[in-house]
């Protein structure tokens, strides 16, 4: 997996060392609002999606970040790397069983 | 463009889920027959490219932000099959470990920036590209507008299953069950934000990431349009 490409994976390893980069836009992005930021937002939640809104509550790192880890700027940028890591290698870990399946 | 849990109805996002089975099941066999075992770690790295390249949100005037998706550059370079399961992968990823993008709305997720975004633009790069060389300026061209228009499509989808929401499902008091703007706001502020903002660096990325494959690993894109696989010539055999 790992012996060939080598300036693809750099090139990705770069784009991972930068994503705090992403952290600098704090903004929620358009219809992904939480239901803390809805009454602000729209001026009510949804009664219908206030039901749904926390569907999935077992996600590690939400936000991908360390929970409990966000006093500075520093602590969101160690959680935002250490989620691209682990984003990766579960990826790579699950592209790794295409290895098999597929042709030589 | 992750559609969080609670935005769409459940009579919404459900059949979504319904489609994309098997859409991956086809996926999951396209990628089978005709990728190469060397051709994986670029899959890998496509995908993981993706995952990363979302979390580089774009700050939006007006306190909203937005993010390029990778999902064309991935179909240029391996089919929009092998891109469809790369950017499935990290949406699913996104929303179980993350939190990003419902579970419910995997399958709107995973059909808006996983299906229409790697079609829309892998077939508006070779509609661009047309026999020009996949190492010449053409076809960089060719992909920041496929980038760019894949892109705003999935804006586009994004948009109008959330805006139809607010038409189709609301309380008896008429407030609105789920998302809770009509679909011209919802398509207004979609296609705005990733027609001025995310679109552009959505082209960059894309024209950029291929000029990068192309100049560093040439028998990557070369071999896929010069070899004949099943009697058929080029990239027609990734598709």
């Amino acid at each position: 997996m790992f012996k060939a490409y080598k300036k693809l994976w750099l090139g990705l390893g770069l784009f991972m060392i930068l994503s705090p980069l992403g952290l600098l836009a704090t903004g929620t992005a358009f219809g992904e609002w939480g239901t803390d930021q809805l009454p602000e937002e729209v001026g009510f939640v949804p009664t219908g999606l206030a039901k749904l809104a926390d569907l999935w509550q077992h996600a590690p790192m939400p936000d991908y970040g360390i929970p409990g880890l966000d006093a500075s700027f520093m602590q969101s940028a160690v959680g935002y790397i250490l989620s691209a890591v682990v984003g990766v290698a579960l990826i790579v870990a699950i592209m790794a069983l295409f290895t098999k399946m597929v042709k030589e | 463009m992750h559609i969080p849990d609670g935005y769409l109805s459940p009579q919404t996002a459900v059949p979504f889920l319904a489609l994309m089975v098997p859409v991956w099941g086809v996926a999951v066999k396209k990628v089978k027959e005709n990728l190469k075992k060397r051709e994986v770690p670029v899959l890998a790295i496509g995908a993981a490219f993706s995952f990363t390249i979302m979390m580089f949100n774009l700050p939006i005037p007006g306190g909203s932000s937005a993010h390029a998706v990778g999902a064309v550059l991935l179909a240029i370079l391996l089919g929009p099959w092998s891109a469809c399961i790369g950017v499935s992968i990290a949406l699913i990823i996104q929303a179980l470990v993350f939190n990003d993008g419902g579970i419910m709305a995997i399958g709107a997720n995973c059909f808006n920036m996983g299906v229409i975004m790697p079609f829309v633009g892998y077939y508006c790069y070779r509609l661009v590209k047309g026999n020009a060389d996949v190492t010449s300026g053409r076809a960089l061209v060719a992909a920041a507008i496929a980038g760019y228009v894949g892109l705003n499509f999935a804006a586009l989808f994004t948009g109008l299953e959330f805006g139809s929401q607010y038409h189709l499902f609301q309380a008896a008091d008429g407030t609105p069950l789920y998302f809770p703007f009509p679909i011209k706001v919802a398509v207004a502020a979609m296609m705005s934000e990733h027609m001025l903002l995310a679109g552009p660096v959505e082209a960059l990325v894309t024209a950029l990431g291929l000029g990068f494959v192309s100049k560093n690993y040439p028998e990557l894109i070369s071999k896929k349009y010069m070899k004949i696989g099943n009697g058929k010539w080029g990239v027609e055999s990734h598709v």
